[in-house]
């Protein structure tokens, strides 16, 4: 009796469930069935009925039957919100294609950028980031880097004085100097900064530049040392298949001393326009640190040894964004700007 | 420095490789090569043709046809417009499907030449084409036996045949070479240079010229004397005498090597001192005997004031640092750079007084800057030459002399070399240029490499004995690198310094400037770089007062133009001339952001280095405001742990900016920096238009009260307490001093205060604005009392009365 009621009843709500088309009409069929009034709960309230021995047993068809409708209900609610919320979703489609936003953010220089990814590279290898001033002493600029007076070098470099003795500084080296003079042990600096030579400005030219000035000094440093480290800074900074090589050449500070060229970063090293069609580019000159300047700085030669490199940034930045004139750097047109 | 390839296996005759294998292998021993040429470049398929038969073309006046024997069977018919050839003529001729260089005019030669075809001309066969000089890439100025118009023919002495190749007959088998020699490597400005450099490359035998020593004895000082009163800038005067000159053409082989040089032969005479300034570096000059006066020579300083004429008949003024050559009554040349008009050579002269000497290169490089004048001379003496090479040089010019029959060689040298340079010792110390190098190289390797550069090595003692020409070895260093580069820098090995262990690091004055860049960049400033000098009428474009300190500038005593003369004192110059720019170039908007030196000198003229700050400077023009820039520099403070540590003082006093829109930033009396709108006058200065806002900030100022240290404070646990306050009050009153009240007041409950409102209008009242401000207070120990909050809010609004400022109902 008690159980072709619930079977009854358990068959019409499921009937009912099924053909509910919206949320609305699932509740309500949930109220009907399982609320305060409903059908279900109107059997439970029988059951005082029903004999005591029989009572587990039905009680348990009773929640059978209950679970059986929940079960169903949820399916169902989770059918309809899973279509509405397909509905809504339609409706909501965009057109993807359309720009993004972006914050309006400035841009970095391009020789600030490839100053710091030097940065970046030899800070790695345990070098410390040191400045010297720009306005120096000729004593710093050429003296102790064993450039006399009257070397031709001191021509070659076409120099801006502002009095016999202090000069705009050609070069970074000084720092090199400087550093050595304080007698700490052992060196290992990146000087970048602002050199100035008396070229007028055009395409490849300008009165003022920036060179990244390298130093390490300690015992036993050779001039393999050198190479090895331009080579893991050259794979760094343009990739590790650049390869490298040595030309010899000749600094008043340095001895041996050479040029270093990199295979052409943008044809790999077949040949291009960049390159002149050679496969190498030339980056920067380096060398051993010459003994007269190691002694004028106070380091005992015989004791320590060093390499020094000098890169030109400006030339750096020019080749690696393929900038075609030099003057765009110091011009700021934010439209050259906002492509860095 | 050039050297034909030819000229150069003069001296090392087995120099046989590549081109290309030459250019790679010399570069990697130092000389570096910058370009190199191939004079037989796009010529293909020339042969030397014998013209057998001339006729003249039916169809055409100024056309000929020409049967050519081109060492073939059977001759070709070749047409042309020659109008300079004649039956038995020797021609260079190109075949069909070969190439040339160039068109007969001398133009600019085509990247890949002229490609030459069998054809028809006015309808006769043509099978090839005779060549004129310029069609084979050269000139008459090299080849001065080619007519001017026409084919060139080849000399009847030539002994050249039909059929052979015509680009070798003509010498054109050969590269020109350019290189870029170190100021260093003086012995390498000079063909017997370069022929030691490639032979020690390669490791081949090396053959200077053999000159017999004729300059001992000999009574050459019956012919003249010399007198060297400046021994200080003349370490050596050599002079030799030849007599019975017969000026006539040079040989075709001295003619060849100076031609593949790009030299045009003149005359023996002059071919000769030519010649030996190529092969030794050495320059050289001939003086007309019998003009010479006294038939002395006399080697003195000018005098300040003199004046003289040059051969190019150019007056010079001339100085006392300035050397001589004189006669017996007269100066005749500026020693070194270039000969007088009045001593001139002419193709009269029958005696002849060669000088070879060697001059102070200093004195020479600096005279030659003052008067001027650069020559060939002047460019080898000003590196300073091997005074040893003067005498070398002065008895091969005399041995070519008479080699050439181009005159009588007095026996015997006048030679003024009071202090001689002699070759000097160095010991032989491998391992130390093994440590040096980091390498491994055999001793024995070592001292092959010495031996092919003309060191000896004296076993005994251990030492190596350098060659004055090798100005450039003083020390282990400098014998290790002739090691390394003969070695090959290429095969050293790659190592990576070993020992103590250093930290890769930045000051926290850079970590400052990154945190600058950073802040700068996320609010839409980009980097920018401007110059350090400028000119020093910026001060008036930027209405900077007369007596202002910022107009001790420092002022470069050598400067490219006005524009560029002093060293900035303030940074605002490049910024608003970058907005101007901009501005100008029709940008819309722009916001730039510049981090660089201004150098304030302690004393004018400079005694010691004057001081270098770096400044960031701000500029903007566009969609922004005062405010704009003030939050830019806000954000830049709290990241650097300065939120709220600088008071904005609007009496600056800033000429360049408006006066009611600018701000000395300060904390108590120290002004780190100021901002503003630039000042209309100085904008329309510019050229600019509109308002643009700008910013300075003393950077080390900045630096040193910056702070990357944070303390976690706690999330309040307390509720908050908020108040608002709405106040009317005289326009002139800056919210700066009611929030200062408002500070003082709220102590430390007061959270926050926070401006949301202000507002000038009808309502308010003339001259009068309303403020409204949201305070939050908030205890971290307690749950806060109304009537604490209360007490507060009293004596704050007392506080505010007293400056007149009234609450808002």
């Amino acid at each position: 009796m008690m159980k072709e009621k619930l079977q009854a009843i358990r068959e019409d709500a499921i009937a009912k469930i099924e053909a509910a088309k919206d949320l609305e009409a699932l509740n309500e069929i949930k109220v009907s069935i399982l609320g305060k009034k409903g059908d279900l709960t109107q059997v439970l309230k029988g059951m005082k009925d029903v004999s005591p021995e029989d009572r587990p047993k039905v009680g348990q068809l009773v929640n059978d039957t209950r679970s059986a409708i929940e079960e169903r209900l949820e399916n169902v609610k989770r059918d309809i919100a899973r279509k509405l919320r397909e509905e809504k979703m339609k409706n909501e489609v965009i057109d993807v294609t359309l720009p993004g936003r972006m914050q309006m953010k400035g841009h970095r220089h391009p020789n600030q950028i490839a100053l710091e990814e030097l940065e970046r590279v030899f800070i790695g290898m345990g070098y410390e980031i040191v400045e010297g001033p720009e306005i120096e002493y000729d004593h710093y600029n050429f003296e102790l880097l064993n450039i006399p007076a009257n070397h031709p070098a001191k021509d070659e470099q076409d120099t801006f004085y502002i009095t016999k003795d202090i000069l705009l500084r050609t070069q970074t080296s000084p720092v090199q100097a400087r550093v050595m003079e304080t007698g700490r042990m052992p060196i290992r600096i990146l000087a970048p900064g602002r050199v100035f030579r008396s070229d007028e400005v055009d395409a490849t030219h300008s009165p003022s530049f920036h060179q990244v000035e390298g130093l390490v000094v300690d015992k036993n440093i050779t001039f393999a040392d050198l190479k090895g480290t331009l080579e893991q800074f050259a794979r760094e900074f343009f990739g590790p298949d650049t390869k490298v090589k040595l030309r010899p050449h000749h600094f008043p500070f340095t001895e041996p001393s050479a040029e270093v060229d990199v295979s052409c970063f943008k044809c790999g090293g077949k040949g291009c326009r960049m390159c002149k069609g050679s496969g190498w580019i030339e980056i920067l000159g380096c060398g051993m640190v010459h003994p007269n300047v190691l002694r004028d700085c106070g380091i005992d030669p015989e004791e320590y040894s060093g390499f020094a490199f000098g890169i030109g940034l400006e030339r750096v930045a020019l080749l690696k964004y393929e900038i075609d004139d030099m003057r765009l750097l110091y011009e700021n047109d934010m439209r050259f700007l906002k492509q860095f | 420095m050039n050297t034909p390839i030819s000229w150069l296996k003069v001296y090392v005759p087995d120099l046989d490789v590549e081109l290309q294998d030459y250019v790679d292998a010399i570069t990697l021993s130092g000389s570096h090569v910058e370009s190199w040429e191939r004079k037989d470049k796009n010529l293909e398929k020339i042969v030397v043709g014998k013209i057998e038969k001339i006729e003249r073309h039916p169809d055409a006046d100024k056309l000929i046809i020409c049967q050519v024997d081109i060492g073939a069977e059977t001759p070709i018919q070749i047409v042309t417009g020659a109008p300079n050839l004649k039956e038995g003529d020797l021609v260079p001729t190109v075949l069909d499907g070969g190439r040339v260089a160039g068109g007969h005019d001398g133009g600019p030669l085509p990247e890949s030449g002229i490609k030459i075809k069998k054809g028809k001309l006015r309808g006769v066969e043509s099978a090839g084409m005779m060549c004129a000089i310029e069609e084979l890439g050269s000139s008459r100025e090299l080849y001065p036996e080619a007519p001017e118009n026409g084919v060139y023919v080849f000399p009847e002495d030539s002994g050249v045949k039909p059929g052979e190749d015509a680009v070798g007959a003509l010498g054109l088998h050969d590269a020109v070479v350019e290189y870029e020699i170190t100021s260093n490597r003086v012995d390498c400005f000079s063909m017997i240079g370069m022929a030691r450099e490639a032979a020690a490359t390669f490791g081949l035998p090396f053959h200077p010229p053999v000159v017999p020593d004729t300059s001992k004895g000999g009574e050459v000082e019956q012919y003249a004397s010399v007198e060297v009163e400046a021994a200080d800038l003349c370490p050596r005067y050599c002079a030799r005498v030849v007599k019975n000159l017969k000026i006539g053409p040079s040989p075709k082989w001295m003619r060849e090597r100076l031609a593949a040089q790009g030299i045009r032969s003149i005359n023996n005479l002059v071919d000769i001192t030519n010649y030996v300034m190529e092969e030794y570096g050495q320059p050289m000059h001939a003086f007309d005997l019998d003009t010479v006066a006294d038939h002395k020579i006399v080697v003195k300083r000018a005098k300040d004031g003199d004046t003289f004429i040059t051969l190019d008949g150019q007056e010079r003024n001339l100085d006392s640092d300035v050397l001589m050559i004189c006669d017996g009554e007269k100066e005749i040349g500026i020693a070194g750079i270039m000969g007088g008009e009045n001593s001139m050579v002419t193709d009269k002269i029958t005696n002849l007084l060669f000088e070879a000497a060697c001059f102070d290169g200093t004195n020479i490089r600096l005279s030659s800057k003052r008067i001027g004048l650069r020559t060939d001379a002047s460019s080898k003496f000003e590196k300073g030459l091997d005074p040893n090479l003067a005498l070398e040089a002065v008895n091969r010019a005399c041995q070519l002399v008479e080699e050439l029959g181009c005159g009588e060689v007095v026996d015997g040298v006048i030679d003024i070399y009071p202090n001689p340079v002699m070759p000097w010792e160095l010991p032989f110390e491998p391992e130390k240029m093994n440590r040096l190098l980091g390498m491994n190289i055999p001793e024995a390797q070592m001292l092959e490499y010495f031996d092919r550069l003309g060191l000896t090595y004296q076993k005994e003692t251990n030492q190596l004995i350098i060659p004055t020409y090798r100005q450039d070895l003083h020390c282990m260093a400098d014998l290790a690198e002739e090691v390394a580069r003969l070695y090959g820098y290429d095969k050293l090995p790659s190592t990576l310094p070993c020992g103590e262990a250093t930290v890769g690091k930045k000051s926290f004055e850079m970590l400052v400037e990154d945190v600058v860049r950073e802040v700068c960049e996320n609010n839409g400033f980009s980097g920018s770089m401007n110059y350090s000098f400028e000119s020093p009428k910026v001060y008036d474009k930027l209405l900077i007062p007369e007596d202002s300190e910022l107009r001790n500038a420092i002022v470069i005593a050598n400067p490219l133009g006005e524009d560029f003369s002093i060293m900035r004192t303030i940074s605002l110059n490049g910024m608003v001339t970058s907005l101007a720019t901009n501005y100008n170039r029709r940008n819309k908007e722009a916001r730039l952001y510049e981090i660089g030196n201004i150098y304030l000198p302690k004393a004018l003229p400079l005694t010691e280095l004057p001081e270098e700050r770096k400044m960031l400077t701000l500029g903007m023009y566009g969609d922004s405001d005062f405010f704009t820039m003030k939050g830019v520099l806000e954000e830049l403070f709290q990241r650097l742990g300065l939120a709220g540590a600088f008071t904005y003082d609007p009496q600056g006093g800033y000429s360049f900016l408006h006066p009611g829109r600018q701000a000395a930033i300060r904390q108590g009396d120290m002004v780190i920096g100021y901002l503003g709108q630039l000042h209309p006058e100085v904008v329309d200065n510019y050229d600019m238009k509109g308002e643009a806002y700008v910013a300075v900030i003393d950077l080390p100022k900045l630096a040193e009260l910056a702070t990357f240290d944070r303390r976690y404070e706690g999330i309040a646990r307390f509720p908050a307490s908020t108040r608002d306050l709405s106040m009317v009050m005289d326009k002139n009153i800056f919210v700066g001093q009611v929030e200062a009240v408002i500070r003082k007041h709220g102590g430390k409950l007061l959270e926050s205060c926070q401006l949301f409102d202000v507002y000038e209008g009808e309502q308010i009242g003339k001259d009068k604005k309303s403020v409204a401000y949201t305070m939050t207070f908030r205890a971290k120990d307690r749950n806060l009392e109304a009537n604490e909050v209360n007490a507060i809010m009293e004596k704050m609004i007392e506080g505010l009365k007293k400056l007149g400022i009234e609450l808002r109902s």
